[in-house]
């Protein structure tokens, strides 16, 4: 299909190397010895234990529920016994650990009973829909991991003409979505068209990198029943699967800074979540598994595998045939954006992409140079800011003007730093200012917030001093008023550097 | 089981193209014009050109190890050797050997280390270094010969060769004026350019290279190739060398349409002295350009324009040298005032307006 495409800025072209994977099936784990299920597997708020040690659970029973607005229930991935409720290991560069719910397989693979299958989605109150998707544990799967029934809502607020389904996958090695759309197309478009419904969007753009063609041929042949899906092939070019630049290069339409996409009227979701979506209403069936790529040079087998949440790292790689040598990176995620995976031992979570080992060759790591002004940082960042400039600011701590000029803009793609001759950190330039500059102003606030309390208790104190005087000057002449004025202020004074003391 | 390293982060990939490899590809695109001029300009030439990136690459290990860097990593990334290269070119093909020693001296010590080494220094180093030459030693650095090719007749051999570099012999019936030099004295004398320009070499000659000039500037065809090259290798982009070009064609143009006996043409302007060899690889220099597309641009419409006058009204003939140093100047001010729109904002930064909320 011949269609308009929409200019995007900047961008690069790493190795792709996706042929590791792209053609091989989609093979299911073999179900674990134990299964690790954070509380915390998405944006918001950690999930609540609904279980206790020694419980048998059934595949598909929700074994954590939602906790406040912006959160998501857990699932049991298959029947057994929880063993421990515990702090382990989170997949996290920090290696910090959180709560999980230890579960030991029996081996039966027993079904719950799972809510009925709506049979007509298109049919019902689109509540209903909504309701559904957030007991099925539906969060973003391309790696944002945000509740998706909480998205389902934007429709209310917000006027939502198009829905954009991202199977843009520009990430190397990475194919687990590319795989998903051609095994199961069908369920993309399905769920796709659910979501769309619930939003009140009329028109479906299914975003998909062209070098995916087999994915687009699928896609467009299970689309082609219904008039409002277009599935657009776009060009190859990372960060093309960032939200806002494919909602620009399909639709056209420029998202505010700091403003979600709803504003322009689009609502974008991950094709692997359209498909849980779908399994969710269609089946009744919470999300239990995910499919995750083993990639790297470092792979004996590289594989897609469709794996329970909880398997632990080392599960998957032992299922790829292990290291051909030992890597130089093992990363939770995608090369340019994934996260460096504290062990082996951690989980697989909802928004777990990728597992690569990756050798020192493969990444091209050099030595850090000076910067020679080369100016690709700046034709590469999708974002528009100057990288060069940024770098050199934050370098002398010069925060402030970093901000003016927008490092809080950086999307954290990592297309400046890929492309750097130099292969200066830029990223982690731009993080630590931006989480300095969080820092700063965290601590800006909190000193308004002493500096007003004490104000506030100034005043009261004056106020009683005022109150007195008037009811003593009731029997006997006024005293001086300046007196009782300077030891409010005092005081105040001191509940300001207690409070910051206290920080 | 702990792996990986300690405080890494992505990208866990990056470009094969590194700075050594950047380095490299420039030289490989000078390399067909310069082999072109020394075989042109025979034995003197090629001696100049050794001892010009000998002392660049001596000033530099010196200057490394004065400021305490690691000399071999920071040597290895050819930078000096891009320099005494240029600055090479840019000489008169039989100067004395010291102007290539003395202008190793005035680039890398001065114009490069003393603004904090590699990608620190404002000015282009091997333009530093030609204009101080210039404006120190005027006769020599516009003493000029007409083509002498290795082994043709007439053509000085290594013994001769030696002497003239080292010996200071300069024979004095080789010596010939550039074309924007005769213009420009006839011009002086009284007599109008659409009388001097016939006189000076053809365009064919001009664009061959057969002309006299600096060292490495006289191969219009070859400085072109080596520059497409260029771009087609991702170093450079067309801004530069199409503004520089652009602006210098057109205002001599322009001017030679109002006053053809006062002005030279479009055509003339191109293809004599260092307009090529300028817009593809001096200008463009990383270090001392602007960073982002338009401020390159700018830069190179810059540059074309003061070229031009300088080349038109001031006392020497040739402009391309002062007209990079004049914009290298006002390179920070130009990479502030072409940033490019940040997505979802305005050009002054503030985010684009919204629809709103149903």
């Amino acid at each position: 299909m011949i269609r308009h495409l929409f200019p995007v800025r900047g961008g690069v072209h790493p190795a792709y190397r996706k042929d590791q994977t792209s053609e091989r099936a989609v093979l299911p784990l073999p179900m674990p010895a134990m299964l690790y299920i954070p509380l915390q597997q998405h944006v918001g708020q950690a999930a609540e234990v609904l279980v206790s040690i020694g419980e048998r659970v059934r595949k598909g029973q929700m074994i954590a529920r939602c906790s406040g607005s912006v959160s998501a229930p857990q699932h049991a991935p298959t029947s057994g016994h929880i063993r421990d409720i515990a702090e382990v290991t989170a997949p996290h560069a920090s290696g910090l650990a959180q709560t999980t719910i230890v579960l030991e397989p029996d081996g039966a693979d027993e079904w719950a009973v799972l809510p009925e299958p709506i049979a007509d989605p298109f049919a019902v109150d689109p509540q209903l829909i909504r309701e559904r998707v957030a007991k099925a544990g539906v969060v973003g799967m391309g790696g944002a991991v945000f509740p998706a029934a909480v998205k389902l809502d934007l429709g209310t607020r917000y006027k939502i003409d198009t829905l954009v389904i991202n199977g843009a996958e520009c990430e190397p090695y990475v194919t687990c979505d590319d795989r998903t759309m051609r095994e199961h197309p069908q369920e993309v478009i399905d769920g796709a068209r659910i979501i769309a419904r619930v939003l009140g969007a009329t028109r479906i753009v299914v975003g998909v990198e062209r070098n995916k063609p087999q994915a687009i041929e699928a896609l467009t042949r299970a689309a082609a029943a219904y008039p409002g899906v277009e599935v657009v092939g776009v060009p190859a070019q990372y960060p093309m699967g960032y939200a806002h630049e494919l909602i620009l290069a399909t639709t056209g339409r420029e998202t505010p800074a700091g403003k979600r996409t709803a504003e322009v009227g689009v609502v974008a979701y991950n094709c692997s979540t359209a498909r849980a979506v779908d399994q969710a209403v269609r089946l009744g069936r919470p999300l239990i598994t995910r499919v995750v790529t083993v990639s790297g040079g470092a792979i004996r087998e590289p594989k897609n595998v469709e794996c329970p949440i909880g398997a632990r790292v080392g599960d998957l790689v032992a299922f790829c045939g292990g290291f051909t040598s030992p890597p130089a990176h093992l990363v939770n995620g995608g090369p340019m954006m994934g996260q460096p995976l504290p062990n082996l031992e951690v989980p697989v979570v909802k928004g777990t992409a990728g597992i690569l080992a990756l050798t020192r060759s493969e990444t091209n790591a050099r030595p850090e140079e000076p910067c020679i002004r080369c100016g690709t940082c700046v034709s590469a960042c999708p974002v528009g800011l100057v990288p060069v400039e940024l770098a050199a600011l934050i370098r002398r701590d010069d925060l402030k003007t970093a901000a003016r000029l927008g490092v809080g803009d950086c999307i954290g793609c990592g297309s400046c730093a890929w492309v750097c001759p130099s292969q200066i950190p830029l990223v982690q330039y731009f993080n630590y200012a931006n989480g300095m500059l969080w820092n700063q102003e965290q601590q800006e606030r909190k000193n308004a917030r002493v500096k007003a309390l004490a104000e506030a208790h100034a005043r009261r104190v004056e106020k009683a001093a005022a109150a007195k005087r008037a009811a003593q000057s009731g029997r006997k002449p006024a005293a001086s008023p300046a007196a009782p004025r300077a030891a409010s202020e005092e005081t105040g004074r001191k509940a300001a550097a207690t409070e910051e003391a206290g920080s | 089981m702990t792996m990986g390293a300690v405080g890494s982060s992505a990208p866990f990939t990056h470009s094969p193209i590194s700075v050594q490899a950047t380095m490299r590809t420039v030289l490989a695109a000078l390399a067909p014009a310069t082999l072109f001029n020394l075989y042109l300009f025979g034995w003197p030439a090629i001696l100049l050109f050794t001892v010009t990136i000998a002392s660049c690459v001596t000033a530099e290990a010196i200057s490394l190890g004065l400021a305490d860097r690691p000399v071999w990593p920071r040597l290895s990334d050819g930078s000096a050797v891009l320099t005494g290269w240029l600055l090479a070119m840019s000489l008169p093909p039989w100067a004395p050997w010291w102007t290539g020693a003395l202008g190793a001296v005035f680039a890398i010590p001065l114009a490069k280390h003393a603004f904090g080494g590699l990608g620190q220094n404002l000015f282009n180093p091997a333009m530093v270094a030609r204009v101080a030459l210039l404006v120190s030693f005027p006769v020599v650095m516009t003493a000029w010969v007409v083509p002498h090719p290795l082994f043709a007749a007439g053509s000085p051999g290594l013994a001769e060769g030696w002497a003239i570099t080292f010996g200071g012999q300069m024979p004095d019936a080789v010596t010939a004026a550039s074309a924007l030099g005769f213009v420009k004295t006839e011009l002086s004398r009284g007599i109008p350019v659409a009388q001097s320009l016939p006189q000076v070499p053809d365009l064919m000659d001009m664009t061959l290279g057969l002309r006299a000039g600096s060292l490495g500037e006289t191969s219009l065809v070859l400085i072109l190739a080596g520059g497409l090259f260029l771009m087609a290798r991702r170093i450079i982009s067309w801004h530069i060398p199409a503004g520089m070009l652009g602006a210098l064609c057109a205002m001599a143009t322009l001017f030679h349409a109002m006053d053809p006996d006062r002005y030279a043409s479009g055509v003339f302007h191109l293809t004599s002295g260092a307009a090529f060899l300028g817009a593809f690889f001096i200008a463009t220099d990383y270090v001392t350009s602007p960073v982002s597309k338009s401020g390159q641009l700018a830069f190179g419409i810059g540059v074309g324009i003061l070229t031009w006058v300088i080349r038109t009204f001031a006392g020497y003939p040739e402009g391309v040298a002062f007209a990079v140093l004049l914009m290298n100047s006002l390179t920070p001010i130009i990479d502030q005032y072409s940033r490019p729109r940040r997505f979802g904002r305005n050009r002054q930064g503030e985010p684009l307006p919204q629809k709103g909320a149903r």
